[in-house]
């Protein structure tokens, strides 16, 4: 047990509380991350059952899902909507969990705010009612998406009960070439494999593409592991994730930084672990990627014609289904798409480095008129000071975008910013099923980058011919 | 939770791979603070012509009469037979509420998405895995025979068709006991409270920067 252990086996192992004999286990878990749409029904049960918190302080909430991204300074139009951030705010209120609401500089989406504050360390097993806390991973945190009954669980006893995942290794050999991002990659990483391709795994990414990546990158890429099928995603320590942790509001400081230090770089899979399943990437050769159909793995390459459901019998059905709800037909070049709208922001593309690359891009220009609306929404109400202290709202402005207040938004349209039925759209969010982000929607997932330049061209472009 | 040992019930052939749980139940209907009333929108975007909202009485909305839940008799049907990477998407949990309130105890697939299944027994609903080759002879059967119903033995783990043939499944011992029970997750792991405390202290020692 000592050698050739992954950083999954680590992480598990630290946490083990009990082992039981049917194969499952009792793991603790050090953070749990809240929102006000998996949590409601947890709370009550707990009351129901005259149970309380286990541990107050590891809890941190915020609402995100339902916030509107306008009029923030008027009470939540929806009804519905705003019953249900309310009952967050009684909840945390009630038990003493800290919560930044709705109007707090910190609110944002669960797994912006997390690392941002420092309240997502290494080393940790972090859970969320979310299947996005996967993000988390890119620390080297064993952090994973739960359902509303492990809310609960995990609310009354700190832990959770599981049986442990097998090991998967995602190599990403050479370099992303300028205007490829990390987005690109999982996108082309879940093409490749499959939205099932992860399901049973912990997936650790790794190579030397990967050590490339600023941890906002690093974070785009775990945050998308779920769509690949796999509850975790894990990128193991090294400097970039000291550098950024320190400093933090909840990151260790003094001795204690030093000790935690010392520990978290011990966070890496041993040269000889033992993955029981194994896929290269080369990051070279890739081009920025869009997807064309309902499923994260309905992905082309820019400059590549929309595949023909008759060269793959398999697949044949779901793809001719996808095409019908989609309106698009095999051969097509995703260059001959206008998208009606344009979302840039969600869990896996809201944070300042996106920004200032959708920024980048459409600097000095201004929206297609054939674009309807090109929404801009930043991850936290601190990412959105940053942007605008750099200047970055003025050049969305200017180029006819709309700059809102941070939330999920458009990423499932559970608040007032949705698409109309048969609208394309492209955006920087993470799933792109039938009806994600409005009725009869259709998504086109892709970088912020590649989003950007398709609200200023009015079409998919590559946006590597477009800078 | 209602515990699962034997059922047998109208089995509703849903032909479609990577089922996702916005599919399942749409996001408008997550607003809820409540368990229940998730039902009448299982499948909402499909078994409906058009758009729901939430708190609205389904009963005079335009049904799709080509789904197949909207068909006699698979609007009673208790097992759903569907294709690979059922439940895939987010975490809801909303998803298995939904299936168990319009009355389905069993989901048979080549494969679930993790969280999804997982979900499925912390709600008495039994998630059963089986090959890609039997799950395509099922279809065949199911479809050749309208309304066929099937029955499932937890414990035995045994699946017996209409026509009396048998398969065998398998299922986690860890999964199987609770599911068998009924038991209350909460309750089993709280019988092991010293053990996470002694665990909670040493981590206080080890790693003090995680209980600031
Ligand atoms: S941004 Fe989208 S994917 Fe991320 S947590 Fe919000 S709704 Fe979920």
């Amino acid at each position: 047990m000592t050698s050739g252990q992954t950083l999954y086996d680590k992480l598990w192992n630290e946490h083990l509380v009990v082992q039981r004999g049917d194969g499952s286990a009792l793991i603790y878990i050090d953070r749990h991350l809240l929102h006000e749409v998996t949590s409601p029904q947890a709370f009550s049960g707990l009351k129901l059952a005259g149970r309380k918190p286990w541990r107050i302080d590891a809890n941190l909430a915020t609402p995100d899902h339902n916030v509107p991204t306008q009029d923030r300074d008027k009470p939540i139009v929806d009804e519905i909507s705003r019953i249900q951030v309310q009952t967050l705010d009684e909840n945390c209120a009630e038990w003493g969990i800290t919560e930044f609401k709705m109007n707090d500089i910190r609110q944002g989406i669960v797994h912006v705010i997390g690392p941002e504050q420092g309240a997502t360390l290494p080393g940790m097993t972090i859970v969320c009612g979310d299947s996005h806390t996967a993000t988390h991973g890119a620390f080297a945190a064993l952090a994973q998406g739960i359902g509303t009954s492990e809310v609960e669980h995990v609310l009354a006893t700190q832990c959770l009960s599981q049986q442990k995942m097998k090991n998967y290794l995602v190599k990403v050999k050479g370099h992303l070439q300028p205007g490829v991002y990390s987005k690109d990659l999982i996108l082309a990483i879940i093409g490749k494999i499959g939205t099932a391709g992860g399901n049973g795994y912990a997936m650790e990414f790794a190579g030397e593409a990967i050590s490339d990546l600023s941890m906002e990158a690093r974070m785009t890429l775990c945050n998308m592991a779920i769509e690949a099928g796999a509850r975790v995603g894990l990128i193991a320590v090294d400097d970039k994730t000291i550098e950024y942790v320190k400093g933090r509001p909840f990151a260790p400081q003094g001795e204690q930084w030093i000790a935690a230090e010392k520990y978290w770089r011990t966070l890496v899979s041993d040269a000889h672990a033992v993955f029981d399943c194994v896929v290269e990437i080369n990051a070279s050769e890739l081009i920025p990627q869009v997807s064309w159909g309902t499923s994260p793995e309905m992905v082309v390459a820019i400059n590549a014609r929309l595949p023909d459901p008759s060269d793959c019998a398999e697949k044949a059905e779901s793809w001719q289904r996808a095409y019908d709800y989609m309106g698009l037909k095999p051969g097509m070049s995703m260059n001959d798409v206008t998208p009606d709208r344009v979302f840039i922001g969600s869990c896996t593309n809201s944070r300042i480095e996106d920004l200032r690359i959708a920024a980048s891009v459409i600097k000095g220009r201004k929206k297609s008129p054939q674009v309807k609306q090109v929404l801009v929404v930043p991850g936290s109400g601190l990412v959105k000071q940053q942007a605008e202290a750099e200047g970055l709202d003025k050049i969305f402005i200017a180029a006819d975008f709309e700059w809102r207040e941070p939330g999920c938004s458009m990423c499932l349209a559970m608040n007032a910013d949705r698409l109309q039925d048969k609208e394309h759209c492209a955006s920087t969010s993470n799933r792109n099923f039938e009806g994600r982000q409005g009725y009869g929607g259709r998504t086109h997932l892709v970088s912020p980058a590649m989003a950007a330049a398709a609200a200023i061209a009015g079409k998919f472009v590559d946006v590597r011919e477009f800078i | 939770m209602q515990a699962f040992t034997t059922l047998t019930g109208i089995v509703a052939p849903l032909d479609r791979a990577n089922v996702d749980t916005d599919q399942i139940i749409p996001k408008q209907f997550l607003k809820s603070i409540a368990r229940t009333g998730f039902g009448q929108n299982l499948f909402d975007e499909w078994r409906y012509l058009d758009e729901g909202q939430p708190g609205e009485d389904c009963s005079n909305r335009p049904k799709n009469p080509a789904f197949i839940l909207n068909q006699s008799p698979y609007d009673q049907a208790q097992i759903l037979l569907t294709r690979r990477n059922f439940g895939c998407g987010s975490s809801r949990e909303h998803a298995p509420w939904a299936l168990l309130e319009f009355g389905f105890r069993c989901v048979i697939a080549p494969s679930f998405a993790d969280i999804f299944y997982n979900n499925c027994f912390k709600n008495g609903i039994l998630p059963i895995i089986l090959s890609e080759a039997q799950i395509e002879s099922l279809f065949q059967q199911v479809l050749a025979c309208k309304g066929e119903k099937f029955s499932v033995d937890l414990d035995k783990q045994i699946l017996t068709m209409g026509v009396g043939d048998q398969l065998s499944f398998s299922v986690d011992s860890f999964y199987k006991e609770r599911l068998l029970k009924g038991l209350d997750d909460i309750g089993v792991t709280l019988e092991q409270a010293d053990a996470i405390r002694f665990y909670e202290n040493k981590r206080k020692q080890e790693r003090p920067w995680l209980f600031q």
